[in-house]
Formats: C-alpha cells, structure tokens, sequence
C-alpha cells in the first residue's frame, strides 16, 4: 500500500508572516486575534487581490508556499476544508440584503460567499483541471479533507495532492459569538492550562500542505492514519486503544500527544480526561499560539510535523513536564464542544 | 479488491412529494413543483417562480416528533426527514451495529434563519439559539444525533455539485474498506439570500423553467433533501438485502475557467464524465439515459450540451427533471441520483418538461414524454460553481 507523506507546508496565521516555532517570539493571544497579512502582490495582481476575500488570498497564499516547499507543480487533487467559508462575504451579501431591502445588489459579494470559492479560486489560479473538494464540518473540516487526501493517495492513482484549512473571521459573526459565549467576553482571561472561563479565544488562518506518496529529501512526516467522528461509540480510552491498535501502536509507544486545548473551561473537561489517558506521554498544545478557529488543527499539523522533521521539541508546545526522549510516532486529538472529533497519526519517516 | 457499492434504501423530500413513491408518481404524470413563493418574504415574490415544499418547518417538527426546544434550520429539517426515510428503507434497525457513516452536503446550511434573525440577535435573546446553527456541519450533525448514529460523519460543500460528491466519497469509502454503510446526500432549504444571489447573477427565470430549450431565461430555484444508504457487497452477502441498483462510476474535475460561469467546451463536465466511464468500466455507448444537470441557463445547458456532443459519438436520450423540482443547489445530484434510480427500477426515462424549441448550437433534444425502455446504466451529471463538476454512474442490480 502506498504512503502518504506532507512534503510541503505554507501557512498565515495570526503570528508574523515569517514566524518560526523553534525561534521566534509568540504574540501572546487576545481575544479575538487577526491573521497577519503577507505582501500578496507578488501572487495576485493588485486589481484582483482588492476584490478577493481574506480567506481566498490567504488560501491562495499558503497554497503555493506548500507547493513550492514541495516543489510540486502537478497537484491531482485541491482539497480544502472550512468552518465557514468566506464568512466575511456572506455577512457582506446579507447586510446588503437587508440594509437596501434587496435591491441595487451587486453579485460579487454573493459570489465569494459560496463555501468552495477557496478551493475554486487556488484550482483557477493553478489552472488546476483536477479533483477539487470542499469539507465544511466544524473544527473537523481540515481532517476531513486530510482524511480524503489520505484515501485518494493509497488507492486511487494519485500522488500528489494539495490540501489545507482556512478560516477568517467577520465582524457580526464575531459578535455573535460573543453574545452566546462562543468567545470570551471582553477582559477575561486566556488560560490554556488551567481555563476559568468558558469560550475561546478566536482567530483566523490558512495551513495548507503539499502531500505525496513519494518520501522526498524536504518529507517533513508520514501521516500514518485520519480518523473523524461525530461521537464516542465507546468508552473514550477503548476508542483510542483500537484506533492506535489498527497501526499496532499503543498508547505507550507515542512519543507526543497534541491537543486542541482551546481554553474554554467547558471543553477543557474533555481535554482533562485525554489528560489522564496520556498522563505519562509528553502532551502539547498550539491553539495558545494560533488561536481558536474551526480549522486551527491545520496548524496543528503544521507544527507536529516541523517537530517531527527537526526532531527539536521546543518548551513552547510543552502542555505537561514530561519531555519526549524521542520524536518518532506523534497523535493529534481535537473536537469542537464535544462533537466533530478528529484522530492524527503522525511517523517520523 | 475493491468493494461494490450497492444502493438498498432512498428518502427524498422535494415539490413533486414528501416521498419516492410520490416523486416517482409526479414524475411519470408530468406534475412539475413549481410553483409561486409562499414561505419566504421577499420583494421579488412576484418575479420568480420556485419548487417550494409547501410544509411549513412547524409541520416537519411535527413530522418528526422534535421537542419544543430544538434548533433545526428548515435545511436540518428536511435533511433529517430525507435521510430517516432512506434509513428506514434500507430496513436498518441498529443503525451502529455496523461501521456506518453519514456523508451530507449544503450550502445554504443554516442561512434561512440566519436572514430571519441576522442583527436582531440583541433584541431578542430568543433567536440566539439559532447561532450555532448557522454553520453547514451543524445540519449534519442533527441528522446524525436523530438517527443516532456515531461515526464518521462530514459533509461537504461544493455548491450545486455537492450531494454528488457525498455520494462519491460514500462509494470510495465503501469500496475501499473504510465503511461498511454510509448515508449519503444532500439538503438545502429555500433562502432570500440564494433568491437574491442568484438574482444578482440574472440567472433566475422568471418563468417556468425550460432545461435545453433554445429559449430558455433561467433557473427556478427550488428545495429538497435526498439520501442514499450505500453497503458494501459483503454486508449484502450476509443480509440478502434487496439491492436498488449500483454505483458503478463517478468522476469529479475543475473547470477552472470562471468562478460562476462555466467554460464555452465545458472541458470540466466533459473530465468528470471521462473519468466515470474509466471507473465504471463501460464505454460510452452503454449509456441509456443522461439525467443531465440542466438549469436552464443559458451558460449551463449549451456548456453541459457540448460536453455530452464531445463525449458521446451518439447522444443517448437524455432529459433535465429541473423543470419539475427547480434547482435543489447541494441537495441537486441527490434527488437526481434518486430520480436515476427510479429509472433503472422501472426502465423509465422522466420528460424534459416545458421543452419546445431545439437549440441553435447544439443538435440534440431531450425526451419531452415519459419512455418505456431497457435502461441498465444511467450517468447524473451536477456542476456547481467554482468549476466543480461531477458526475455519477448508476447501474441496474
């Protein structure tokens, strides 16, 4: 059976645009967080990139850096997952709608509002006539989308393969989210180790990785299986024994295990049992240094495989006092208010 | 070895009936679901014609002993009414007994109360609830919960392709191992935003729509829900369950020429279908009927016509059942894999309804009568915007 390796990653985050998690300094988390913008015109001409949604540029953005990373120019799949799309358009539409009592509307916002318009966007720019999907299942959408990378490159004559999350943030929605406690409300603390108040801190963001079933000298690590549920079926530890027991592991044979801590106090009970099922295994975290978005595992992945890669484990992902004394098997663990759960399984290769 | 993918049960909620039965009847006796808009408030009332559902959300919930106190979107609604009839269809009792997955697909997700309530959320605390309902997997997630089941779920938005490429995804997850059961479709609800969207777009006829039609003015917007059960061989094997028909192919490609129009030669359309063949192992030729994507724009139906003309050295009968349902967007391709199904059942082609004029570029015509023939394969073509293009091949059991 064939591999499926990430041998390119590109990413924009709410971190600066040349942050490196082994060097840099970590803009500590706000409540709401905005996403560092790079120079896009380099990329996108100048008259296109004013009309383009946030999410469709940072896509467009972190695609190309993995493809380049990569040095892959023969994607056969676009593969994209996302929480809510190109929300910042949609609310556009909306408010148009509602303000001029639908009338004088102009269809551009419409347009971009579509979920897929990421996707769509990166396979115009690629000129890109292949298989193109778009996920959109809350903090789950990325690994769906890494989960059907993962099937296309081991049984479908695929081997090589574009995917990514992205999500941006739009002012009502963010409102929104204040008012039922999605967020934090303004002046609460962001506790990712110890939270005290319930919601997130939120954020917004592209991670989008160049996969292959050919290892090459830039293969940063082989995911070794995806796995996405709505539910428990089980208990949480049986689940988790079976899931690493389909790749002969055990939970004592990983190396780091990464949660999507995301600080709210509710979903930190979730998070305290995992704590507990892996108490004796290095635990780490990345949403302190992402923030909280439905597809921030993406840049999750990003880190667990630049870990992996450089075999480095720097203090600022540590989650616990336990320090691995190798880096070779790495599980990702993340849901969203108890539902939409996603297992990772990452090798060093 | 791959695994065949069988189709054992159905459910389908549109304006031609709240079942298959009823679509299949409506089908055959040429009633279209179009109809003036009732349910929405909108000022374009008067200019559009739609395929309404005419149940009111208080109806569904009714239908589908929901409490007082839940949050349903009328998507969730009629997702979850659609996909409760395929389950009981395939006559599953214990929905977790095998490894079974639901695969949806929306796009206007939880957009129909969002428009109702957007802005006023302070005012009245009331409407909060709705919030979380907003996002597309929130719809998905309902269906699950009601049906109980715990496992893979997703969805997947590719606009008016969607559903197709749940159905898609379901297949090559069964065929590959990774399920041994899977629910796959689509449903999306009626919405002043997609009316005014694809206003905008001066794509909305304001008319009855006329799929293939020389004078056709545009789409007519439509709602519906559809779900597929798809099994593996061996589950049927061991259950000696009555198999629909097959999924024997699919194909999806990018136009990647425009992010709403698509390409003069539909070079995507014509991909997608290339590569269902290759998959189904069947030429062309076997093809004895094309329930084509259709709109009824102008763009679509002369891109998708040459497409086929590419494709086929002779065009099979083909008819668009846009003119009965309106176009359903995400929940399209499963309401269409279902009409494909009823075909291969019955050795049924469904007309082209309010076709009269050929057109100009093209020399093919649709069915305009219902046909009794032997029909063993079916391809469903569904483009969205964005370029995504897929198509399904269905086959007799």
């Amino acid at each position: 059976m064939k591999n499926c390796y990430i041998n390119g990653i590109g990413n924009v985050s709410i971190q600066s645009v040349d942050f490196d998690v082994f060097e840099s300094e970590i803009a500590e988390i706000q409540i709401l967080n905005k996403a560092q913008q790079p120079s896009y015109k380099d990329l996108i001409a100048p008259a296109m990139s004013r009309r383009m949604a946030k999410g469709v540029k940072m896509g467009i953005y972190a695609a190309n850096k993995a493809l380049f990373n990569a040095k892959m120019v023969d994607p056969q799949a676009v593969i994209v997952g996302t929480g809510l799309g190109c929300i910042e358009d949609s609310e556009k539409f909306l408010e148009a709608i509602i303000d001029n009592d639908e009338q004088f509307l102009t269809p551009t916002a419409f347009i971009q509002s579509t979920h897929n318009t990421v996707a769509a966007q990166i396979a115009l720019h690629l000129q890109c006539k292949a298989y193109n999907f778009t996920y959109v299942n809350g903090s789950n959408s990325f690994e769906s989308a890494l989960f059907d990378a993962f099937m296309q490159l081991k049984h479908f004559n695929k081997e090589n393969i574009l995917i990514g999350g992205v999500d941006e943030i739009a002012p009502y929605t963010f409102s929104m989210y204040e008012m039922i406690g999605k967020v934090k409300q303004s002046g609460e603390e962001v506790n990712f180790k110890n939270p005290q108040t319930k919601g997130i801190a939120l954020a917004e963001g592209a991670t989008f990785f160049a996969l292959s079933n050919h290892k090459t000298n830039n293969s940063y690590a082989e995911v070794l299986d995806v796995m996405l549920f709505n539910a428990f079926k089980d208990n949480e530890a049986t689940e988790i024994n079976t899931f690493l027991a389909k790749n002969n592991l055990s939970v004592s044979d990983l190396d780091v295990v990464f949660f999507g801590v995301n600080a709210d106090v509710h979903q930190q009970e979730f998070y305290n049992r995992m704590k507990a099922i892996f108490n004796e295994i290095p635990q780490a975290y990345y949403q302190h240094i992402s923030g909280s978005y439905d597809t921030a595992s993406a840049f999750g992945l990003k880190v667990a495989a630049e870990i992996i890669q450089k075999q480095q484990y720097p203090k600022v992902v540590q989650y616990n006092n336990i320090e691995p004394t190798k880096i070779e098997k790495i599980l990702m663990i993340n849901q969203f208010n108890n539902t939409d759960f996603s297992f990772v399984l990452l090798s060093k290769c | 070895m791959q695994k065949k993918v069988a189709i054992t049960g159905m459910g389908i909620i549109s304006s031609i009936g709240l079942s298959v039965e009823e679509n299949f009847q409506s089908l055959i006796s040429k009633k279209s679901g179009i109809s003036d808009l009732e349910n929405i408030q909108t000022r374009h009332a008067s200019e559009i014609k739609v395929g309404e559902i005419k149940i009111t959300n208080q109806e569904l919930q009714h239908l589908l002993n929901l409490p007082e106190e839940n949050t349903f979107t009328r998507t969730g609604l009629l997702g979850t009414y659609a996909a409760k009839k395929a389950v009981e269809s395939a006559g599953i009792s214990d929905i977790n007994e095998l490894r079974t997955g639901l695969i949806s697909s929306t796009s206007v997700a939880g957009m129909d109360f969002t428009e109702k309530h957007y802005k006023k959320y302070e005012e009245h605390p009331e409407y909060q609830k709705y919030i979380q309902s907003h996002d597309a997997g929130d719809s998905s997630n309902k269906i699950a919960n009601y049906l109980g089941l715990k496992g893979f779920v997703t969805t997947i938005s590719t606009a008016c392709s969607s559903a197709a490429n749940a159905i898609m995804l379901g297949a090559s997850m069964i065929e590959n191992g990774y399920l041994d059961r899977v629910i796959v479709g689509g449903t999306d609800a009626l919405s002043k935003f997609t009316i005014n969207g694809f206003k905008t777009l001066m794509i909305l006829s304001d008319t009855y729509n006329t799929p293939f039609d020389n004078n056709r003015k545009g789409l007519n917007l439509g709602e519906a829900a559809a779900y597929l059960v798809l099994e593996s061989d061996e589950v049927i094997k061991k259950s000696n369950k009555k198999v629909l028909a097959y999924v024997a192919g699919y194909g999806n490609a990018n136009d990647a020429f425009h992010q709403t129009a698509s390409s003069e030669n539909g070079e995507g359309a014509y991909l997608a279908m290339k590569q269902a063949f290759e998959k189904a192992s069947i030429l062309p030729d076997q093809i004895d009927y094309i329930n084509v994507h259709g709109t009824a724009t102008p763009n679509n139906d002369l891109s998708e016509g040459r497409a086929i003309s590419r494709i086929f050295s002779k065009v099979p009968k083909f008819s668009s059942t846009k003119a009965y349902t309106g176009h359903t967007l995400a929940a399209a391709a499963a309401i269409e894999a279902v009409y494909s199904v009823l075909a291969l059942q019955n050795n049924i082609i469904f007309p082209n309804l309010n076709f009269k004029t050929p057109m100009e570029e093209l020399n093919i015509v649709p069915e305009t009568e219902v046909v009794q023939t032997e029909i063993n394969h079916v391809l469903s073509n569904s483009f969205g915007f964005g370029g995504n293009c897929s198509t399904l091949i269905f086959s007799k059991s």
